[in-house]
């Protein structure tokens, strides 16, 4: 996926003017977090749960290399295969060669970011093998060519409208003139059309969100069941995962699942959590043949030992975009690549580069809220703050940046200077809003009100407010 | 050599080689004792409770179940059932010495066939393992005698589970699967494929709105035979 990182500030502008993302948006702004909330207020141990979760991953995250090699050691005992892939490139070349020797011809897929983070559909293509998604979501977008614009609803964004404009587009063999009654007819419609795809396929294709290092087995979750198709009637199943889904024991997993559904669509827990672990057995009557897992790096070692190390605990719940204020209005695709919102923000400057995805992390009005629902507790808004910092080490912020910060900095250091310029310029600002309670742009500012307003001050500082306020205090 | 650049980059991220022998030597035995985290209150309650938590649980995620008091009276349990959703008497079931000491010619009109699920079937009978009560969740363990496609491919999906086999939390399953199973070509218990099923297949795909039976079976019964005599008396 070519990513449009560099251009958020024109990506947002545009998603804000967009109708149909704003009615999705409208759609989904309110209902997520209450979901959440009412999972969450069910549990009373759910906090207490957050800081096991936490832990459990920096316990594995400390010993990453130790619980690779045993769940390696662990796959290869029950019959599997492992492939390591240290780039995007390796884990497509392994996945290509896999699909080759299995002769196949079409692929189902479950819904797995690291397929798109790793662009494995154009690939696939490019060598005459037909990739087929068949999570709803995805479905829609593979036929839509679109990217998903959320790590678990990946098409929220679009409305009944778009599906049946696409489901009339390309399932030309059935009548023109059908009728979608009800949203029910939109999936049963993809629901038997992807049966046969699911029963004709060679090879199927999931990701994980665990790796199990006790017992070498790879972990699914979903509601809709397609991965487990997907995983169970092709010849051969191969799993995309990356190096930091791995956790020690089942009793780990269990902890981490009963946060993972609460935190990211409100369930108690999903339909279907699978954990497979190697090939068919024998006197089995169904399962893969071969079971093979690609483990992907694709930059992620690099961040161990950093500050960003504390980014490879995310179970990606998809929480931290589901309560982000700037997610919650401009949606996914304004993030340019494949991982939007408050972790996309962190995530993708370590994975495609600080130079590409330097604006991300400035698209955050540090609130504070990913943090505090995130299920492992990580410390986004700080990491954001990081990068901030790597983006001006860097000298990739503009000149103007630059200038005003340096110029802030000479003023905030010097006290006198700093409280008459604050007189000032609250002063100022508050003559020019004139009672209205924000301003839509501000003489040499216009970079900055261009995507977003600015609240006027109420023409006093809060030094000269906290004298007066002590004052009246004392009299 | 992708696997030597990984490890090498992750112990230099870590300041250190490969783990020295004693910290490995722990991690071990963590991973031997495999000790358990917190465990919500919510399951740890008198059994006949469990039992009715588990079905509490089962309503909500949008199951639905019949109560048995025998085995014998599984048959008549199962035909009422698709009778009432207007399925055909044909099913597909697991081939489980459990499922087979059934009296099924008590209802001559059903037709059993044992096996996994092809396309065409539209009813499965499957063996239930473990039954947690925590979330209503049935734990599946695929086997010879369970095959997985028996939980995915039919429109309608029959689990008959024992009242006895209803656990509190999710630990207590892996327990029971420890303790019970063992793995051939591994050395191990883990068999290719465990299912957790939490209720029927849905979406919430098409404009966030949940939807049931997305592509796994769209409806899920549990007939419970009641064979715990401690639940039903207390
Ligand atoms: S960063 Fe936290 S809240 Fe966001 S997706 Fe990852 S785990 Fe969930």
């Amino acid at each position: 996926m070519l990513a449009t990182s560099p251009a958020f500030k024109e990506n947002a502008a545009h998603a804000l003017a967009d109708p149909s993302l704003q009615k999705a948006l409208h759609r989904t702004r309110p209902q997520n977090p209450a979901k959440r909330a009412a999972a969450v207020a069910a549990l009373p141990e759910f906090e207490q749960l957050r800081d096991i979760g936490r832990d459990i991953k920096n316990h594995t995250l400390a010993n990453l290399d130790f619980y690779l090699e045993t769940w390696e050691t662990n796959v290869l005992k029950s019959g599997g295969h492992v492939h390591w892939a240290s780039t995007a490139d390796d884990a497509r070349t392994a996945v290509l060669e896999i699909c080759r020797k299995a002769g196949a011809r079409t692929v189902t897929k479950g819904k797995s970011m690291i397929s798109e983070e790793l662009a494995i559909n154009d690939h696939l293509e490019k060598h005459g093998i037909e990739p087929i998604e068949t999570d709803l979501g995805e479905y829609i977008l593979q036929i839509r060519k679109e990217p998903p614009s959320h790590i678990i609803g990946p098409a929220f964004h679009l409305n009944r409208e778009d599906w049946e404009e696409s489901f009339r587009k390309v399932h030309t063999h059935l009548p023109a003139d059908r009728v979608f009654a009800e949203r029910k007819d939109i999936m049963t419609e993809a629901r038997e059309l992807l049966r046969s795809k699911f029963l004709a396929a060679d090879v199927g294709i999931t990701g994980a969100n665990f790796l199990i290092a006790e017992t070498g087995s790879s972990v699914i979750v979903t509601n809709e069941g397609n991965g487990d198709l997907t995983q169970t009637l092709p010849r051969v199943h191969i799993v995309l995962a990356s190096i930091e889904k791995v956790v020690p024991t089942l009793e780990d997993a269990t902890s981490l699942l009963r946060l993972l559904a609460r935190s990211a669509t409100g369930q108690d827990f999903s339909v279907y959590t699978t954990f497979s672990t190697g090939g068919r057995r024998a006197g089995d009557l169904d399962g893969p043949e071969e079971y093979h897992v690609v483990v992907v790096d694709n930059g992620r070692s690099a961040m161990v030992g950093t500050e960003f190390q504390d980014m490879l605990r995310c179970i990606r719940c998809a929480a931290c975009m589901n309560h982000c204020p700037v997610y919650q209005t401009v949606g996914g695709h304004a993030y340019g690549w494949v991982y939007p919102g408050p972790m996309g923000s962190v995530l993708t400057p370590s994975l495609i580069g600080v130079d590409k995805a330097g604006h991300l992390p400035n698209a955050s009005t540090f609130c504070g809220k990913c943090e505090s629902v995130c299920p492992v507790k990580i410390p986004l808004p700080k990491m954001m703050r990081h990068w901030r910092e790597r983006e001006f080490e860097r000298h990739l912020s503009p000149q103007s940046v630059r200038t005003n910060l340096s110029l802030w900095a000479f003023v905030a250091q010097r006290p006198a200077l700093y409280r008459l310029a604050t007189r000032i310029g609250a002063k100022a600002l508050s003559l020019l809003g004139r009672g209205r309670g924000r301003l839509a742009s501000v003489p040499f500012a216009g970079g900055w009100t261009g995507g977003r307003d600015l609240p006027v001050p109420e023409g006093e500082t809060f030094f000269a407010r906290y004298a007066r306020l002590e004052r009246s205090k004392r009299s | 050599m992708s696997r030597e650049a990984i490890f090498g980059a992750i112990r230099r991220g870590l300041r250190r080689g490969a783990l020295p022998d004693d910290q490995a030597m722990a991690l071990r035995a963590r991973l031997s004792a495999h000790p358990r985290h917190l465990i919500p209150a919510r399951s740890r309650v008198a059994r006949a409770e469990q039992i009715a938590l588990f079905l509490r649980n089962l309503e909500k995620e949008f199951a639905t179940f019949r109560r048995v008091s025998d085995a014998a009276e599984l048959p008549e349990a199962v035909a009422t059932y698709i009778a009432a959703q207007n399925l055909p008497p044909e099913l597909v079931i697991a081939p489980h010495d459990e499922l087979r000491s059934i009296p099924w010619a008590a209802r001559p009109m059903l037709r059993l066939r044992e096996g996994r699920a092809e396309a065409a079937d539209l009813v499965s009978v499957q063996h239930g393992y473990v039954g947690i009560a925590e979330t209503g969740t049935l734990m599946l363990p695929a086997a010879p005698d369970r095959p997985t496609t028996l939980n995915l491919l039919c429109d309608t999906a029959i689990v008959v589970l024992r009242a006895s086999r209803i656990v509190g939390a999710y630990e207590e399953a892996w327990d029971v699967l420890r303790a019970e199973r063992h793995d051939e070509l591994s050395d191990g218990f883990m068999p290719r494929n465990v299912m957790l099923v939490t209720g029927p297949s849905r979406s919430a795909d098409i404009e966030s709105t949940l939807e049931l039976g997305a592509h796994g079976p769209r409806r899920l019964h549990v007939v419970l035979v009641d064979d715990d005599s401690s639940a039903l008396q207390s």
